[in-house]
């Protein structure tokens, strides 16, 4: 499958900081590709590199084909962005935005206002298009944007949280379209603190953790990779003394959440035994015993912290 | 269609053109410092200065307008879109930073050019005749662009903070006007001040309109006009390469 996507030794230094160390990952045409880590770990410098807003120090970005440093103009025709934050003119009105986008993709004026008309109608803005931008909430400004990052029918699409703060309407409104486009052939690249929209949406994850890449995957596979580690959730009809729980083979460690212990195991099946053997000694009912599959945000915290490799 | 092509990017620089026309024609720094500071800077020395005569103060108010017109627009337009993230949207588009740098400039232009000629026809109205239309309109066209580079080229330091650069154009833009020859004759002028004038394009363009207004002028008109164009050159070329450099630091 060709490349949308090709990254080599991607590098940022910001003074002495090396924002982002030596990345290298690609992305296949039709993939929807999650783009994770904590805050400061490098994404939107990433973002920002792949979308040629700022350079890299070194190695190469090549953007449907084109190299991002080189042939800048040819890697940009070909993608959309969708920022976190609105950059929208808010002193123009959302017609004269996609207009002014069209003009910038070079797309003849007939062909941007149908595209604009069509895309506005979709994301539920059409009966607001020659409205101030200024009179707009956030969830109609990012809709905004994302119509303006899709008007010139882009074959890559970047961005970044682009349901950060959003409503469910809106939020359910961008992730319905961003489906649709990805089963029409779009690729996307999806920077993300939610790891329910992740786990939801790509076809494969990047994790990404002090400028370095950590983990690149499915998530079901990363998901597999890390349940080695189980987790139990468990609760008693009576107070029973912690510390003693962790002392329990099979168990690894065990915190108190309202009424619910959450333990972790190496052996699900001792543990479990273990339990049923301590609520036995301590004349206390088991009143719920659920084991739990290791989700992404587990393996995002596991690959993201510092002691990890 | 050619996205890296020159009439690809003409066309886009126009569009960027267009939108700060809409966006920044009327804000608050662009009506103090291109269109009230030189009424007022022509009042005051009309008041003051009773032996210049008319043509002379009108040429020098031609000459303040399209230099404060020109620069008023231009400074301001990158730290007002670099805090608004506006020009990471712009730098995210398929085009290059010269065509940011050209659009910007083709709405100062034209901006200058739309209030220069409202102050020559303010000057036709006092009576004043016209008595070499040609050059006169070959320096506003030619001052315009090199004012505009002008007003680019104080926004190098890629600060986003509008005050900043306002400042600095202001301690930039003031001392020019007075060593141009708006106010004082260059006839009249030290050797010292006659040899600060000649560093300034804005001495040129005044010359161009006292001599299209008045038959006087202190260079001849060919030299004029060369010198401009030559300013206008080096300062676009210089403010796209510095622009070049520093526009990654603004985002």
């Amino acid at each position: 499958m060709p490349v949308a996507i090709d990254v080599k030794n991607l590098t940022k230094r910001f003074g002495t900081t090396v924002a982002v160390d030596h990345i290298s990952f690609s992305v296949q045409e039709g993939e929807i590709f999650g783009f994770l880590g904590p805050n400061g770990a490098g994404k939107t410098t990433t973002t920002r590199m792949l979308t040629g807003v700022i350079p890299p120090d070194s190695g190469t970005a090549i953007i449907t084909g084109h190299d991002i440093r080189h042939e800048p103009v040819l890697a940009k025709q070909g993608f959309g962005v969708v920022p976190e934050t609105s950059n929208a003119y808010t002193d123009l009105t959302a017609w004269q935005n996609l207009m002014l986008m069209g003009d910038l993709y070079g797309l003849p004026r007939a062909k941007a206002e149908e595209r604009a008309s069509d895309l506005l109608g979709t994301l539920g803005l059409l009966d607001r298009k020659d409205q101030k931008v200024q009179a707009y909430s956030k969830g109609m400004k990012q809709r905004l944007i994302l119509v303006m990052a899709l008007l010139h029918e882009p074959g890559l699409l970047f961005l970044d949280e682009p349901t950060s703060g959003l409503d469910v309407q809106s939020t359910q409104m961008i992730l319905s379209l961003l489906r649709d486009l990805n089963m029409a052939g779009t690729t996307i690249f999806l920077t993300t603190h939610n790891m329910e929209e992740a786990n939801r949406l790509c076809h494969r994850v990047g994790i990404i953790r002090s400028g370095k890449m950590v983990a690149i995957d499915a998530p079901e596979k990363l998901k597999a990779a890390i349940g080695r580690v189980h987790k139990i959730e468990v609760s008693f009809d009576r107070e029973i003394p912690g510390d003693a729980i962790v002392t329990l083979p099979g168990i690894q460690s065990a915190n108190r959440t309202g009424d619910k212990w959450q333990i972790t195991a190496d052996n699900r099946d001792v543990a479990i035994r273990s339990l049923v053997t301590f609520s036995r000694q301590h004349e206390a009912t088991i009143v719920t015993l659920n084991t739990l599959a290791p989700s992404l945000d587990d393996a995002f915290l596991l690959l993201t912290q510092e002691t990890s490799p | 269609m050619n996205p890296t092509g020159f009439s690809e990017q003409v066309r886009r620089a126009w569009a960027i053109a267009k939108k700060d026309v809409r966006i920044y024609y009327f804000k608050g720094p662009v009506l103090i410092f291109g269109i009230f500071m030189p009424v007022f800077l022509f009042l005051a020395f009309l008041m003051g200065s009773r032996q210049l005569p008319l043509g002379f103060l009108v040429s020098g108010l031609v000459g303040m307008a399209l230099f404060f017109t020109a620069t008023a627009v231009s400074p301001a337009i990158f730290p007002w879109e670099g805090q608004a993230k506006t020009l990471e949207r712009l730098a995210s588009c398929p085009v290059r930073v010269e065509t940011i740098i050209f659009g910007d400039m083709i709405a100062s232009t034209l901006f200058g050019i739309g209030i220069t000629i409202v102050t020559v026809v303010f000057g036709l109205a006092l009576g004043l005749p016209m008595l070499h239309i040609l050059p006169l309109l070959a320096g506003i066209l030619l001052a315009a662009c090199c004012f505009s580079a002008i007003g680019m080229l104080l926004a190098v330091p890629p600060t986003n903070v509008p005050s900043n650069i306002m400042m600095l154009s202001s301690l930039i833009k003031f001392p020019l006007v007075f060593i141009s020859g708006i106010f004082i004759p260059l006839q009249q002028m030290p050797p010292w001040g006659l040899a600060l004038a000649v560093c300034s394009p804005l001495t040129y363009f005044t010359d161009i309109v006292r001599y299209s207004f008045m038959g006087a002028n202190y260079f001849p008109v060919v030299v004029d006009i060369a010198v401009l164009g030559i300013f206008t050159m080096v300062f676009t070329a210089g403010t796209m390469w510095l622009h070049k450099r520093t526009m990654p630091k603004r985002m």
